[in-house]
């Protein structure tokens, strides 16, 4: 097991060159100059030449490609990850500051999704074509089809107009004032995880109806077993796994998501932080951020595929 | 109206066989409203919004971009059926000509997306190999990121514009395709016929257009249907995140731009709008998905 971690570990690292890559190439080699990216069409036509050749040796953009590809790569392995072209302050404080916040969020959108979506998807399955079935169907597709960041903005206009409520500004982490600190990423955190439960729900419904059919269950049902039993402790193992595989990648959608939901509560994490790189055209910030969003959901889905063994007796790796 | 038809087509059909031919492409789009009613109705529904989009400019009640400083921010009213916004225009007028921006991204984005994914996933699983493994970790790295995160560095290295937020959205729509499709490709490229035709000297890219690229029309439909939805929301994201559409031009997402800032009071009817255009716009994609795969290909379910 030790060893199959290690080698999954070890298979993991040229993915995450790869995205180093395609992140680079996306922002350098693609057309367009990076002082018009900085600067803007306007700006740029501003500047003498005398002024294009010093802010490119500022920037180090006048080294070859490739050296500014393994600049960036020292400044990542040295955890210092450059530093923010308008404000100066590097990257890697950044991410520190405003990281715990995404992360709760996104903890509370995953156990929320887990909550509401498995309970959702088992009555589905136990009492199919009932009237609690389609109703929760319903809602499932209602569910899938809103996008979770407009319903972040009827949930801030809506406590706004009705209470008079908006959550507090800034940054406040959870060991400083936890009431405070939740009041920040409580609701971001359950309309992403409503979002994310109607995929959940659905998969745990499909996968149980054909887990349910199966023989061992009707062995179980046979020598006695209580329908509570049946379902939970045998039917629900096996229709499980492919709930958790969705979970991986339906994390992507989550980052993605968290995004737009922070803009919409103006909640100041990291996505708040990449649309505000975005703004000021800070590509500095831009790559390391993207950078630190891929690294996230390739070692999440790698701890799920190792989370399998475990779960699953049948799978042994060697 | 529906029945009478379908009852004059079958009476027609049995009663020769030559008629059932000619008729059955008429009968298509009938036995699929048959079978499956909801996906029908959310395709009609889906076809009057392009109508009203393609004739944007005859059926909003006023000019999108026209400012009338008597209505800054009013509420419904007669004049203004679902009011106006904080520069005091039509909201109404500005969801039908959005629509239409809406609409041609999400479409030609997913086309332009996944023909390209279903070309590549075609030639990767035909000449398998090292090509067919670089492609695969390729499609994973690209996968890795989330689709509006990298709708967004595109958008950065770009720049602004209707065609570049095409460009942008169809890449996150790329690895789908090649995923889909070169598992449809790798059953099909083993089917005798394919065999045959390369026995009878046809050319590695001929085999692939002519015999195979057929083959995968089915999934392809199902796809690209399943994706328009997904496109329609990163559009609407990066309107939102200021990064799409630029205004004044309205989409349904730069709509929703700002109405948080904390500087103007929330108005209720700026929000609700766009935001239902877009959630039913996309129900209907997804419900008309949902129905063409279990119509047209079963074995795509859940992918």
């Amino acid at each position: 097991m030790h060893k199959y971690v290690a080698k999954r570990l070890l298979y993991s690292i040229p993915g995450l060159f790869g995205i180093t890559i395609i992140i680079f190439f996306a922002l350098r080699i693609l057309p367009g100059d990076p002082l018009t990216i900085l600067y803007g069409d306007g700006g740029r036509a501003n500047l003498t030449d005398a002024d294009v050749t010093a802010i490119k040796h500022d920037l180090g953009l006048d080294k070859s490609l490739v050296i500014q590809y393994g600049e960036w790569l020292q400044d990542i392995f040295t955890g210092k990850m450059g530093e923010s072209f308008w404000r100066g302050d590097s990257v890697s404080e950044m991410i520190l500051r405003r990281g715990p916040l995404t992360a709760e969020i996104a903890v509370i959108a995953v156990l929320v999704s887990w909550l509401i979506g498995l309970p959702v998807g088992i009555i589905g399955a136990i009492r199919q074509n009932s009237i609690a079935d389609y109703v929760t169907r319903f809602f499932t597709i209602i569910f899938l089809a809103v996008p979770s960041f407009w319903v972040a903005i009827l949930v801030v206009v809506f406590s706004l107009l009705a209470f008079n409520y908006r959550p507090p500004l800034g940054i406040i982490q959870i060991w400083e004032n936890p009431i405070a600190n939740l009041q920040i990423v409580l609701a971001p955190g359950i309309v992403l995880g409503l979002a994310t439960s109607a995929y959940i729900a659905r998969m745990a419904r499909t996968t149980l109806l054909e887990v349910i059919r199966d023989d061992y269950v009707r062995t179980a049902r046979a020598k006695g077993l209580s329908e509570r039993t049946v379902v939970l402790r045998h039917a629900l193992r096996n229709a499980l796994l492919p709930v958790i595989t969705l979970s991986g990648v339906l994390f992507g959608l989550l980052l993605g998501g968290s995004v737009a939901v922070e803009a919409a509560f103006t909640v100041p994490g990291l996505g708040s932080a990449l649309v505000q790189a975005f703004s000021e055209r800070d590509f500095v910030v831009v790559q390391n951020l993207v950078l630190l969003y891929g690294i996230i959901f390739v070692l999440v889905n790698l701890s799920i595929d190792l989370a399998y063994a475990w779960l699953d007796p049948r799978i042994r790796y060697n | 109206m529906a029945e009478q038809i379908d009852t004059q087509i079958s009476s027609a059909a049995s009663s020769s066989s030559v008629r059932r031919r000619t008729n059955s492409a008429w009968r298509i789009p009938i036995t699929f409203a048959q079978k499956y009613p909801v996906g029908a109705a959310a395709g009609i529904f889906l076809l009057l919004m392009a109508l009203v989009a393609i004739f944007a400019g005859v059926i909003a009640p006023a000019d999108p971009l026209y400012v009338d400083f008597n209505e800054l921010g009013s509420s419904p009213s007669a004049q203004n059926l679902l009011g106006t916004d904080y520069t005091g225009r039509d909201i109404l007028s500005r969801i039908i000509h959005g629509g239409r921006v809406s609409l041609q991204v999400s479409l030609f984005s997913v086309l332009l997306g996944t023909t390209a994914g279903s070309a590549w996933g075609i030639a990767s699983a035909y000449f398998g190999g090292r090509f067919d493994i670089i492609s695969q970790r390729l499609v994973e790295m690209v996968m890795s990121f989330p689709a509006l995160v990298l709708a967004m560095v595109l958008l950065v290295a770009l720049g602004g514009g209707m065609w570049t937020v095409i460009i942008a959205i169809a890449v996150t729509r790329l690895p789908y395709g090649v995923r889909v499709i070169r598992s449809v490709v790798l059953s099909v490229k083993e089917l005798t016929y394919v065999d045959a035709a390369r026995a009878m000297g046809a050319s590695d890219l001929r085999i692939m257009v002519q015999h195979i690229a057929p083959q995968c029309f089915a999934a392809f439909l199902v796809l690209a249907t399943a994706h328009l939805g997904a496109a329609i929301v990163i559009e609407a994201s990066l309107g939102f995140l200021g990064v799409g559409i630029t205004p004044p031009t309205p989409s349904w997402g730069n709509m929703l731009g700002g109405v948080v800032s904390a500087t103007y009071k929330p108005i209720w009817w700026l929000v609700l709008f766009p935001g239902l255009a877009i959630s039913l716009t996309v129900l209907a994609f997804n419900l008309l998905g949902d129905s063409l795969r279990d119509a047209l290909d079963p074995k795509l379910r859940g992918r």
